[in-house]
Parts: structure tokens; sequence; C-alpha cells
């Protein structure tokens, strides 16, 4: 049994404030779920740069240098053939088929990377805390256990609203 | 990104609305039975791809030998439809990367549905040189799988395997990128479902999204990295078309002008079926407030300048045919105009050129009739550009013995027909099922660009209050 203590906020900058001053208070917080991607809020809760792009630009990098090498390991060794006395090695009608690839293999990596580290799946259930987060909610949520002082808790609830929360809950998921 | 905007600037949310309003207005046209209309539409429109599958069946049973192609003109309406397909395929991506990268506001209102139709528009096109092939069951061939044939590989030296890999490149990046940015809606809409079925059918197609702070921020990241990767894309595979045609010895199609007059076109007549369908979509579905008439304009506007952009090519065409001092070439122009074909060619030169004019008139642009009227006539334009291009330059070849006139029959006109239908069941599918407006990023731009924020904005003004603030409040502690 997990129990989780959730902040519903229903305005993006009374949310981005309210992030601030948690985070100033030093209280942790497990997740926030907003309906679409609020500005300044990865940097609001001290969140490191994702590296998705780097995955895109290794693989689109892998991508160039197979299809160069293997279009030149056809034409020049495995199956020479003569275009009107052209050279074997034709660099520059390389060019378009290893940019196409080079496209491909970056965005085909980069979203399965997106998938595989956002955990997405078709057949695991996931958490929500509350259906409006997709809608016109804006959560702040902290995970609590049977460490969690009563002066936590408290501490919790009142920067919640202080900061101007519209709804203050409890949600919990059982199993494990 | 400061979030400041002029409050004179033309609102891109109309009405009285808020987050759960947008929420409510866009996931409607998912909600419920559909109406009347969209059953005889999406029947009509069934029909024909009906009939195109059967029209696919002959030409495979009896070979394309019931096509109206003869020896000198080897290829006609199948490649002018695959090339027209491919272009109007390319507003999509256009709008939804290259504005993006130029963050402009108003592609948030469209671009979903646009890149619906560039898919659906490229699978449109790729159907052409398939079944063009004869034998459909050989199409592994144009791969360079490793075979048993030598190895015999494929000739990487050939445009036309160039345009294998742009073409699957294009239709495999655009569907990730389009699907990759549904996945918040879908969320959207599974949380919104009462009943269980729905709500496990959209959650399966949501992949479990929640929204979490860390996954959007991958989100944007990757929504960023793939508008990027597909903006040299999208210029690449119609200049790859173009190469097809300009890489070969044919007067009137070896010319360095090609790819970017290819590009303009493609664009030209890509916004032009946006305008199409979204003008019946925002009437039909009642999105008038989320597509309004400055989307509207904005699409005109670019419409004007490919247009344009056409137009000039054509002339330029024309000159370097004459200055070139060829004959040949100079023959294959005259004969464009004046030949067999000049009702083909001077259709094509009303539609494409004279008629985007109409468009300099700030009242012609934001008149819903004008824009109609005008977006229909430029793909017709869009066609017969092709249609001119390809076959006026093969029907009189090298050995007059070999001239000859096209006809088509019937079973090529079918075929084109029936890939209108396919397209359109497409459509009419995706408008009852998917979110046909980014839900998430029309939410992204309420507070900048919306009706509601306007007034507030213009009423700060009048108060004397200052105007330069910024959504994101970093800026307004550090620097206040």
């Amino acid at each position: 049994m997990e129990k989780f203590i959730v902040g519903l906020y229903n305005d993006e900058e009374i949310l981005l404030k309210a992030v601030k001053k948690v985070r100033a208070s030093g209280i942790k917080i497990h997740d926030v779920r907003t309906p679409f991607p609020v500005h300044g809020l990865d940097a609001a809760m001290g969140m490191k740069d994702s590296r998705l792009h780097t995955v895109g630009f290794i693989a689109g990098a892998c991508g160039a240098t197979f299809a160069l090498s293997f279009i030149s390991w056809v034409t020049v060794v495995d199956y020479p053939t003569n275009f009107g006395g052209k050279p074997f090695f034709s660099l520059p009608s390389y060019i378009p088929i290893t940019f196409e690839f080079t496209v491909l293999s970056a965005a085909i990596t980069m979203t399965v990377a997106f998938f595989i580290r956002c955990g997405l799946s078709v057949v695991k259930a996931p958490r929500i805390f509350d259906e409006r987060t997709t809608d016109d909610m804006f959560a702040v949520i902290f995970e609590v256990d049977e460490h969690t002082s009563n002066d936590d808790l408290d501490k919790i609830n009142n920067v919640l609203s202080e900061t101007g929360a519209a709804e203050i809950k409890q949600k919990e998921f059982g199993g494990k | 990104m400061a979030a400041y905007e002029s409050s004179i600037r033309e609102p891109l949310i109309r009405g009285e609305k808020n987050y759960k309003q947008i929420t409510t207005d866009i996931v409607r046209s998912t909600e419920g039975v559909p109406p009347l209309s969209w059953w005889l539409a999406t029947g009509v429109a069934g029909t024909f791809a009906i009939i195109y599958i059967l029209c696919v069946g002959y030409t495979l049973w009896e070979g394309i030998g019931v096509w109206g192609l003869n020896k000198t003109v080897g290829w006609a309406w199948d490649i002018t439809n695959f090339v027209w397909w491919v272009g109007i395929g390319h507003a999509g991506t256009l709008i939804s990367a290259v504005l993006l990268l130029f963050r402009q506001k108003w592609r948030t209102g469209i671009n979903r549905a646009a890149e619906a139709m560039t898919i659906f528009a490229v699978i449109c096109a790729g159907q052409f040189p398939l079944i063009h092939m004869g034998r459909l069951w050989l199409g592994f061939f144009i791969f360079p799988a490793p075979n048993s044939r030598g190895p015999v590989w494929v000739n990487f030296n050939s445009p036309l395997l160039w345009d294998v890999f742009a073409i699957s490149t294009y239709l495999t990046v655009s569907l990730l990128f389009w699907y990759s940015g549904l996945l918040p809606d879908f969320g959207t809409i599974r949380d919104r479902a009462k009943s269980k079925w729905r709500k496990a059918v959209y959650n399966t197609l949501s992949w479990g999204w929640t929204g979490s702070a860390k996954h959007w921020q991958r989100f944007e990241s990757l929504s960023l990295v793939l508008a990027g990767l597909s903006t040299p894309l999208v210029l690449s595979v119609h200049t790859i078309v173009s190469f097809d045609f300009a890489t070969s010895v044919i007067p009137g199609w070896h010319t360095t002008i090609f790819p970017p007059y290819f590009v303009a076109g493609a664009i030209f007549s890509g916004f032009a079926m946006v305008l199409t369908l979204m003008l019946i979509a925002r009437k039909t579905l009642k999105l008038e407030e989320y597509i309004t008439i400055a989307h509207v304009e904005s699409m005109n506007k670019i419409i004007l300048l490919t247009g344009s952009i056409v137009g000039i090519a054509y002339i330029t065409e024309l000159f370097m045919a004459w200055y070139s001092g060829v004959m040949y070439e100079q023959y294959a122009f005259y004969n464009r105009a004046l030949g067999p074909y000049w009702w083909a060619y001077w259709s094509m030169m009303t539609c494409n050129v004279i008629s985007p004019q109409f468009f300099w008139f700030k009242k012609l642009r934001r008149n819903l009739y004008v824009t109609f009227i005008l977006s229909i006539t430029v793909n017709i334009g869009m066609w017969f550009e092709r249609f001119v291009i390809i076959v006026t330059s093969l029907h009189r070849d090298y050995l007059t013995s070999s001239w000859t006139y096209f006809n088509p029959t019937w079973v090529d006109v079918m075929l084109f027909v029936g890939t209108l239908g396919v397209f359109f069941t497409l459509f009419l599918l995706f408008s009852r099922s998917f979110p046909v407006i980014a839900i998430a990023e029309v939410k992204s731009i309420f507070k900048t660009s919306s009706e509601v924020a306007k007034k507030k904005q213009a009423e700060r003004l009048q108060r004397g209050e200052d105007d330069s603030r910024v959504l994101d409040d970093d800026h307004g502690h550090e620097h206040h």
C-alpha cells in the first residue's frame, strides 16, 4: 500500500510559484502532473535536462556511417557496375539515401528511447492520481508512509493551502 | 520563450473559453454517435475506396495493359497521381515542423489534422509505383535486401531508388511525429471516458500517458528534434521526386530548377488540401473558435507565396528554353503551350498562377467561400501541372513515327478517383475517433493568444499597468 498526498491547482502560474515554494521549504516532491507542458516547470523542480537528443544524435551518426559504408561496399566491392564509364565510387549519388537513412535512424531510435525511458506501455495500467490532470488541473504529489511524522504531514498540507491549492486529497494505491 | 504577445494581434482561440471548455469542445467530435451527414460521406468515400481495390485487382489480374499507356507514353496518370499525392502530403509536416521551429502559434489549431492528411496522402501516393510494377508480389525487389539473385543489388545511383528511401522515410517519420503528439490527447480522452471499454481503448492508444513533468520534458525534447529532422526531410522528399525527372535527358525534364520548383508546388497544393478539409471540418465539427479566420488567412498567405513561386518557375522555364538555344528544348515548351495538350497547359496556368493572385486582397483571403473554391482550383491546377510535365514531354519523342496522343482508360480514371475515396475514408474515420486538434498544444497558447487573455491584457493596459509581464514567472521575479 502506497499513500500519496495530492495538491490540485487550477492554473499553471499558481502551480509554478507553488512548486518553487515547496522546493524552498525542503519537502520532496514525488511528481507533478499537468495537462500540457508548463514552461519553466522542469527548472522549478530542479530537473536535469533530458538527454534524449543525444540518443538521436548518436543514432543519426550511426545511420549515416552505416548507409554510406554499405552503399560504397555494394557499388565498389560486392557488385561493381559500369555506368557509362563513371567511377564506381560516386559519392554525390550516395548522398540522398545516406541523408534519408540518417533521419530515419535518428527518428526511430529517439522515439523508441522516449517510450522506454518514460515506461510507456499498452499493458501496464498507469497510476492516475486525479483524472482531471489531463484536462484542467495541475497536481503536485507527495509520497507519505508510516515514517512520515505528523509534523511533516502538517507541513505538506500547510504549504499546499498557502500556495493556493484548489483541493488537497489523499490517494492510495494498493498491492505490491 | 517569452510569452508576451501584442494585445491587438488577432486571437487564435475565440469565445469565452477555459481549459475544461477546450477539452470538451475538441473531444466532443469523438464522443456520441456521428450525425447522418458523416455516415453519408463515409458511405460515398468508402464506395470509391472499394472501387479502388477492385480496380487494383483488375489491373494486377490483367496486367497494366488495361491502362492507357503505350510505348511512347510509358508513364502517365500513375506517376501524375503519385507526384500529386506526395505533394499534398507536404503541408502536414511543414505546418508541424517548420512552423514549430519558427514558433508560429497558429500552427497549433491545424497541425494535427494536417499531419493526418499528410499520412493519408502519402499512403495514397505509395500505391501508384507499387501497382505500376504489375507484379506487386515482387515489390520487395526495390529494397536492398540480401537475395539469391547473384546477389544483385539495387542501383544506388538511380533517383528511383532514392525515391523509395525518401518516401518510406517520410511516411515513417511523419507517422512517429504524429503519433507521439497524439499520446497526451489520447490520455485526455481516456480520463474523460465513462464506459470501461472506451477507457481501455484510449488507454492503449495513449500507452498509459500520465502527464508527468519528466515525461513532458522528454516529450518536448522529442518533438523539437523530430521537427528539426523533419524540416530538411520534407524539403528533401519533393527534391528527390523531382530528381526522377531532372536526372533524365528528356527535353522539359532535364532542368536544375526542378527541386525548388517542385517543393514550392508541393507546399502550394498541400496547403490547398488542408484548407479544403479544414473548412469542412471546422464547420461540421463546430470548431470555428479554434480554426479561426486568422488561421485561414495565414494559410492563404502561404498559398499566395508558394503559388507565386510556382508561377515564376513556369515563366523561368519558358525563358530558359528560349535562351538555351537548344531547338529540342524550345520545341518541348512550344508543344506544351500550343500543341495538342494546350488545354492542359492553360488549365494549369489559370489555376496555379492566376487564381492565387486573388489572395493579394485581404477581403478575399478572409472570405471562406472564395478560399474554399480556390483551394480546390489550386489542386486541380497542380494535378494538371504534373500531367503536363509528364505527358507533354513524352508524347512526342525522338522518333516522329512514334508520336502519339495519350488517352486514359476507365481503369486509369477509377484508380485516381478511387484513391480520393481511400483518402477521404481515412480522414473521415480519423475525424470521429481521434482528437482533430492538438488539445494540449492549444491549451499551451491559451494564456497568450486566446480572446480571454487578450481581453484581460487590454484591461490591464487601460488601467495603465505595465504590459511587459511575461508568462514565465522566472524572469518576472529575477528582473523586477
